[in-house]
């Protein structure tokens, strides 16, 4: 399977291209072949992630697999087409794989004004060139064309097929997305004539210790704004309910799905390992905003009357936990984070999957309008209870594993970190999935419990059906594996996180 | 007597040597200058209704100059002549292959324009190639005065191209304003020049370069002179504050002829200006150093705040390409700080000027195909325009996105080469250059973005949902334009080793 090693990556990341050009010679018209098109790209590309997850050596999870070694791509700049993944890509990179294909089988029936199949098809495809490209780019440069290569489908998904006020939201996603990458990008080139001129991942990770600390941490600042405004943190997070709340479903799915955690995945991959004395600077601040992040959302979330707003919310809250898990630069930590990416993207994709359909069927989100969903669609109702309870971190589902450890790791930080001020940061924490498990609950009480509203009593609701069950059942039933047997992702991460946390050992050490 | 005179004369030619003439060097203006001569022989014998073969004659002769461009490039051998005043090098010979692309892409985009318009199509053709020819000229001057006949030669005729639509005020207000402040910069630049010849008692470059590191670069007469001469050529390339008179003239001026007057002849000045700067002034970049800094960051802040405000799409564009030409003017104000960076700069310049021709030069064939339908350079009338020309809307959103330097497309490449070169010169001052650059193509992205929100997010305006013909010419211009922007965003070094190649040698 030599061919396979080398190409598989390539292969996972632009087959999607493939899509899109078969789909450009598509009449607009023909939109039972055009969903087949993307649909059969989709399963193709995941067959690839398939062959990578039966072909990934769970021996070696920290080092880098399917590299073909850098090949040369743009000689001028020294940047080099260089792919390759471990531990902490491989479930991101599936899981990107595995949305896009619920998107597309969501989709199926359901496309938001002003419908055009054609062009919202392409726009996923491109989506999940960018996300695949992300996940696995092993040179700046090129994680950097793929990161910026989402914003456009975004903008244009939102903007086109999303709610009232879509034109506002695509912008001011658009806007801040590329106020941060700005500062990255030139974090990336700061980091390229510092650190040996080279843009090539691995390499600037050996690398690393030689910029001078006061370097490291004005490099630090670039590429933290570059991936907390895309997480986002507090007080970065504006953008993120205003694009929530208009995007599409499927847009909305894929953003709280994917996108958010490119920003985690930036600074798993990039910014601490490359810049591990920086990190440990930076790390009191990143987790303060964290914990800040989750009271924040939480009480944000109290306050709302649209449920994709509220659940907007809660992803503020809940990427809190994941960057506090970050933010402790510890193996515990970190591989709480990664299992508590994969976990929201599991968790709040369906959370958004289901406040769609019930946009779809009552036309609202406003709470104040909705109940009785119980009575009238007993199904969707069910599993909006399922999903809410995940999201509130009920043991034995997926939502525990990212958020329980990840407070737990706030008790013995790093060394060279403040054990009290993370103490504190853990006991704020904590009280913050108090708060989860309240408006979690405040949202299905409101929505599903009660008898049906006088305006919606007398209409005929729609249960879940054929697409539905085809897009969420494979969602709900990982969310329930990954919940009640968690070493299936611990198991891929953990070695990888060492060798991100290997620095700390290194540096950090009494 | 009558013996006498002609024994003087005589003995003036011997004392008199031929130059030597290397016919090879010069072919590319040797074959420019006889397709123009055809061009104007041609227009006189082809009848009214046949016009257009003018232009398309046009069109084939600026293609095959390019035969001789790309067999010099193969040469490889670096041409002087003049005592170093005409250099036919990799630098020179980049610039010609960029300028003769530009001209046969504005041909393709004003040959149906023109025609329709009911102007006048063979002197149009005649005079786009005599600016071309300047600009082909401009590219080996290493002479003082070589640059000056260079720069007025694809002056004058772009002055009265601005004034293609007599009939139209707007046109004639156009041209104008351009000739005014043409000249007004022309005569700025001659006194700046006049001054450093009389320091340095050459107007070769090099020679000038040889003096002015050393100690007569420090009189303030060789100051003042590379300011006026810098300050000269910030209006050429409509540098704030220097800008005034570009929106109106882009505004007033036939479309396409506003294109070229964006890309070539803007082009055209940032040339010159890299052969003065890198080959002339080298060593006294503690005068033009902080003096492009502030332009730099003047004119991109300025140029992307008013462009936020237009309402008229050829506006628009006009304030961006000001605001662009702030970010080409950003690897100046940083070269100065090491050799290595100026390499850098150089590189970065020479690509951003390639690909900004890619994607400018296809905005604005989108705006002469709107405008076909719309009569209207109203942003407003963009509304809706994806639901009856997909493809135009696809293309347009690729050239504003480019501009706007997100990736895949070209632009993002470019911009990202003039972070690097003000990241490896590495001072303070420069990494904030690198800081206002960088928040200022996030300013630019809103207006870049607005015209696609127009086209995808807006009702169409009056309900007209009629398709758009595009005429082959311009459909041809787009494929191409469009062509190089994603190839170029693709696979960047396909440009930069261009960039590379094509250094000046500094001094």
């Amino acid at each position: 399977m030599d061919w396979f090693d080398s190409w598989a990556l390539t292969l996972a990341t632009f087959l999607p291209v493939v899509g899109i050009v078969v789909l450009a010679f598509v009449p607009r018209a023909q939109e039972s072949l055009i969903k087949t098109v993307t649909l059969v790209t989709t399963l193709a590309t995941a067959a690839v992630g398939v062959g990578i997850l039966a072909n990934f050596d769970y021996g070696s999870k920290g080092a880098l697999q399917f590299d073909p070694g850098p090949k040369t791509w743009i000689d001028a700049i020294n940047s080099q087409y260089h792919v390759g993944i471990d531990g902490i890509s491989l479930p991101l990179l599936v899981l990107s794989m595995f949305i896009s294909i619920l998107c597309v089988v969501y989709s199926w029936d359901h496309f938001p004004e002003p419908h055009n199949p054609k062009a919202f098809l392409m726009l996923l495809l491109v989506l999940e060139v960018g996300m695949n490209g992300t996940f696995v780019a092993q040179d700046l440069i090129l994680f950097f064309v793929f990161f910026e290569l989402v914003l456009l489908p975004m903008y244009f998904m939102i903007g086109v097929w999303g709610g009232p006020n879509r034109q506002y939201a695509s912008i001011k996603f658009f806007l801040f997305t590329l106020f941060g990458s700005a500062l990255m990008i030139l974090g990336f080139l700061a980091l390229f004539f510092n650190a040996g001129n080279t843009f090539d991942i691995p390499t600037l990770v050996e690398q690393a210790g030689n910029i001078p600390h006061n370097t490291q941490l004005w490099i630090f600042g670039g590429l933290f704004m570059g991936f907390a405004i895309k997480v986002p943190m507090f007080p970065f997070h504006t953008w993120l309910p205003d694009a929530h709340t208009e995007a599409p479903t499927v847009g909305s799915v894929v953003l709280a799905a994917v996108l958010l955690k490119l920003g985690t995945y930036g600074f798993i991959r990039i910014a601490i390992p490359i810049l591990p004395e920086a990190a440990i600077t930076w790390a009191p601040i990143i987790g303060g905003l964290a914990v800040v992040g989750i009271i924040y959302g939480a009480l944000g979330c109290l306050a709302q009357k649209d449920m994709k707003r509220l659940i907007a919310f809660s992803s503020v809250a809940h990427m809190g936990f994941v960057m506090l898990g970050i933010a402790t630069l510890t193996d515990f930590g970190i591989n709480a984070a990664v299992f508590g990416m994969v976990a929201h993207g599991l968790i709040t994709g369906m959370l958004f999957f289901v406040a769609g359909s019930i946009q779809e069927r009552f036309g609202t989100r406003e709470l104040a309008r909705l109940g009785g969903l119980l009575v009238q669609a007993p199904k969707l109702g069910w599993i909006l209870g399922f999903c809410a309870m995940a999201s509130l971190g009920l043991p034995g589902l997926a939502g525990f594993w990212g958020e329980f450890p990840a407070i737990l790791s706030a008790y013995q930080p790093a060394p060279g970190l403040s054990e009290p001020l993370f103490r504190f940061y853990m006991v704020v924490a904590a009280v913050g999935t108090v708060f989860a498990a309240g408006y979690l609950l405040w949202m299905y009480q409101r929505t599903a419990f009660g008898t049906p509203k006088e305006e919606f009593a007398k209409e005929h609701i729609h249960d879940v059906h054929g697409p539905e069950w085809l897009a969420w059942s494979p969602m709900l039933a990982l969310i329930f594996v990954l919940g009640v047997y968690p070493r299936l992702l611990f198991g891929v991460t953990d070695e990888a996180v060492q060798t991100v946390t290997a620095a700390f050992r290194a540096v950090g050490g009494p | 007597m009558g013996g006498l005179l002609l024994g003087a004369a005589a003995q003036a030619a011997s004392g008199f040597k031929t130059p030597h003439l290397d016919y090879a060097a010069l072919s590319p203006e040797i074959m420019l200058t006889g397709v123009l001569v055809l061009v104007l022989l041609v227009d006189l014998v082809v009848d009214e209704t046949h016009k257009y073969l003018v232009t398309q004659l046009a069109g084939v002769g600026v293609l095959i100059t390019i035969i001789p461009v790309i067999a010099l490039a193969v040469d490889g051998t670096d041409r002087s002549m003049f005592g170093g005043a005409y250099v036919v090098d990799n630098f020179a010979l980049v610039f010609k292959g960029l300028f003769l692309a530009i001209g046969y892409v504005v041909l393709l985009m004003s040959t149906r324009y023109i025609e329709e318009g009911d102007y006048y199509e063979g002197e149009y053709s005649f005079l786009l190639l005599s600016s071309l020819l300047g600009m082909v000229v401009m590219s080996s001057s290493r002479d003082l005065i070589t640059i000056f006949v260079a720069l007025e030669l694809l002056s004058i005729p772009a002055y009265m191209l601005a004034g293609w639509r007599k009939r139209d005020l707007r046109s004639n207000e156009a041209a104008l304003k351009y000739y005014l402040l043409g000249v007004l910069a022309s005569a700025v630049m001659l006194y700046g020049m006049s001054l450093v010849f009389g320091a340095t008692g050459s107007t070769v470059l090099t020679t000038i370069g040889r003096e002015v590191a050393g100690s007569v670069g420090d009189q303030p007469l060789v100051t003042l002179g590379i300011f006026l001469i810098v300050v000269g050529f910030a209006f050429k390339v409509s540098a704030v504050p220097f800008h005034f008179w570009a929106p109106d003239t882009y505004e007033g001026a036939p479309t396409p002829v506003t294109a070229f007057l964006s890309v070539a002849s803007k082009t055209g000045g940032f040339v010159a200006l890299m052969q003065l700067v890198y080959v002339g002034f080298f060593g006294r970049e503690e005068v033009w150093g902080p003096l492009f800094w502030v332009l730099a960051a003047l004119t991109m802040t300025v140029g992307n705040l008013v462009a936020l405000r237009q309402t008229n799409i050829v506006r628009m564009l006009a304030y961006s390409s000001v605001a662009q030409a702030g970010y080409i003017l950003v690897p100046f104000a940083v070269s100065g700080d090491s050799p290595l960076a100026a390499g850098t700069a150089q590189t970065a310049m020479i690509v951003y000027l390639i690909i900004y021709a890619a994607m400018n030069l296809g905005a604005f064939s989108i705006v002469m195909a709107v405008a076909r339908k719309t009569r209207s350079g109203e942003i407003s009338s963009y509304g809706g325009l994806f639901n009856y020309a997909p493809g135009l809307t696809v293309l347009m959103t690729i050239f504003m996105f480019s501009l706007a330097g997100i990736p895949p497309l070209g632009g993002w490449f470019a911009k990202l080469l003039i972070f690097q070169s003000a990241l490896d010169a590495g001072t303070p001052t420069a990494v904030l250059l690198a800081v206002i650059a960088g928040v200022n193509s996030v300013i630019a992205l809103f207006y870049y973005a607005s015209i696609a929100r127009e086209m995808w997010m807006r009702p169409v305006p009056d309900e007209d949902r009629s398709p758009i013909g595009v005429p082959a010419p311009l459909a041809a211009a787009l494929g191409l334009t469009a062509l190089a922007v994603v190839a170029i965003g693709i696979y960047p070094q396909a440009v930069a080793r261009l960039g590379d190649l094509a250094h000046l040698a500094s001094r």
